[in-house]
């Protein structure tokens, strides 16, 4: 038990540290609201030209602008969350010091990130989302139980989301700035990630490579299930499949990377 | 990145006191407006040289970096070729036609992202205190500002947004008129400088909010998006406020549909495609006007 109330301590000090940010936050939800318009025009014109695009309706199109919106922050798949810290640890030495902290390292910076995108989920998810259903025709569930699956598939979401940003930050050990592989991830992860364009318009093999890839757990899996255009229970497999497979690697990663520090003698 | 960066900022104070001493001639109150664009441009030039032997010392790190940017926006383009892979046209535009709007858009952008992209560092400046110290110096603080930093890596997307309108204009059947051919370098100009003038706003902007830089981002890489796409796929409203309130349709839109012989969806006269040299000067007059009335209102956080 005492080690649960730990991780819970150390998420809700990940929450509090990005509710200090009351005017960023603001002005994100702004950029989220104008990028979402733009979308949303944008996808009304895709959609008026093929009514049945990737097997949504225009509404169920919309709904994805905005969901994808609101989840941008929250699976963090442009960077921008616990990574850099981590890095910048690994670079100047004080991951020593964390490793001999009596808790484990990967479960404590997933318990802040978890915090982090509990934040972002509220902070910067709703409103953007509120702002779509009010002006535009969306097709979001008043089922309960939907939105419920909807959070389960988001919450798996948010954990393959830190994995490979873990994984990204472990890249330090070896190369000291994570900045090139931080870069080339974040490309990877909008591109497939479904934040462009959704990952069932992309055309024909590329589409099918795209939708194996772990980030399609981010942001596509979620408003599939959302849309009820994707069974749940199908989706957590593949999401927790990709969870438990990049958590692992992150283990394997960090136990041969704490050898080597191990060997230069910390 | 971030070691050399931090490296190159004790190498910061050479360049800057080298533009001083140029301003120096002069007591700074009593320089006429000639006399402080020139140590303006100096400083702005010097400090970014520095910064740019600073990028300069990691060369590995800067190619990796400057292909990173040019990536990262190239994947805007890879959207619109995937969106064009389902569909012929998009409001009507077909994709070379697409690509004349985004290459245009595209390049101005990249030009005052170039020039002043660093401008949304200032609200970090002001809330960490170090804003203070360019308020020191004898030299124009805008110079400062904009060129803090100096990413050469942004030619990644200069480099991006001329491939595309390269793409484009050989691509293309126009009907090519000298007009024609005058209205393509003008609007990439007058692009900049509308992108310029939005970028110096929101700068000002953050002396009122400090921690309000996605604000700046939604109007300057915002309205980029935006102007890659067709007009006739947003709303009249929309196009009425990107038209007369920021009139960031004249740093593609207009020029662009004059060139495709193309007519624009609010109903506007011809000749209106040769303005934006002027709409650009009347946005930065205001933006200059907001800069200063931030930096006077600026104070100190006093930490």
């Amino acid at each position: 038990m005492g080690t649960a109330r730990l991780y819970a301590a150390v998420a809700g000090s990940g929450f509090r540290r990005y509710a200090t940010y009351r005017v960023a936050t603001a002005a994100g939800v702004f950029t989220n609201t104008v990028f979402g318009l733009i979308l949303a025009y944008l996808f009304i014109a895709l959609w008026d030209v093929k009514p049945h695009l990737g097997g949504y309706d225009e509404a169920q199109a919309l709904s994805y602008v905005w969901l994808s919106q609101a989840l941008l922050m929250v699976v963090a798949m442009m960077g921008g969350g616990f990574e850099d810290e981590l890095i910048e640890r690994i670079r100047t030495g004080d991951i020593a010091i964390d490793l001999y902290r009596p808790a484990d390292l990967q479960m404590w910076w997933l318990a802040q990130d978890v915090g982090r995108a509990l934040f972002h989920l509220l902070g910067r998810g709703v409103v953007p989302l509120l702002f779509g259903a009010l002006v535009f025709d969306l097709a979001l569930p008043s089922d309960p139980l939907t939105w419920l699956a909807f959070l389960v598939a988001v919450a798996l979401g948010v954990v393959v989301g830190f994995s490979i940003r873990y994984l990204v930050a472990l890249s330090a050990f070896w190369l000291l700035d994570g900045a090139g592989v931080a870069q080339l991830t974040s490309i990877a992860g909008i591109f497939c990630s479904g934040m462009l364009l959704p990952l069932n318009v992309f055309p024909g093999a590329l589409g099918e490579v795209v939708r194996t890839l772990p980030w399609s757990a981010l942001i596509q899996a979620p408003v599939d299930v959302l849309l009820g255009t994707a069974d749940p229970l199908g989706t957590y497999v593949t999401q927790g499949a990709w969870a438990l497979g990049l958590l692992a690697a992150g283990r394997l990663v960090q136990s041969v990377a704490t050898r080597r520090v191990v060997v230069q003698g910390g | 990145m971030a070691d050399s960066a931090e490296r190159g900022t004790r190498a910061v104070a050479a360049p800057v006191r080298e533009a001083a001493r140029a301003a120096d001639a002069l007591p700074f109150e009593r320089q006429g407006a000639y006399e402080r664009l020139r140590d303006g441009l100096r400083a702005y030039r010097l400090i970014s040289a520095m910064w740019i032997r600073s990028t300069m010392a990691y060369r590995a790190s800067f190619a990796m970096t400057a292909f990173g940017n040019f990536a990262a926006t190239a994947l805007d383009f890879v959207a619109i070729l995937l969106m064009f892979s389902r569909v012929d046209r998009l409001g009507g535009y077909s994709l070379p036609e697409v690509a004349l709007l985004y290459g245009l858009s595209g390049t101005a952008f990249g030009l005052a992202d170039l020039g002043l992209g660093s401008m949304d560092r200032l609200g970090r400046r002001v809330r960490d205190g170090t804003f203070d110290t360019l308020l020191v110096r004898p030299v124009p603080v805008i110079a400062q500002v904009a060129a803090d930093r100096f990413a050469l890596r942004r030619l990644g997307r200069i480099t991006q947004g001329l491939l595309v309108l390269g793409y484009a204009l050989v691509v293309l059947d126009i009907h090519w008129t000298p007009l024609k051919v005058l209205v393509i370098p003008m609007a990439l100009l007058s692009g900049a400088a509308i992108f310029s003038a939005v970028f110096v706003a929101g700068a000002a902007f953050q002396f009122v909010a400090q921690d309000a830089s996605e604000v700046q981002n939604s109007f300057t890489y915002g309205g980029n998006t935006l102007l890659q796409y067709p007009p006739t796929v947003f709303s009249k409203d929309l196009l009425r406020g990107v038209t007369f309130v920021l009139p960031l349709a004249f740093v593609n839109w207009l020029p662009a549909l004059y060139v495709l012989g193309r007519p624009y969806p609010l109903d506007l006269p011809t000749w209106v495609a040769f303005t934006p040299p002027l709409v650009a000067a009347c946005c930065c007059v205001p933006a200059g006007f907001a800069w200063r009335a931030g930096l006077r209102a600026y104070r100190s956080t006093g930490s």
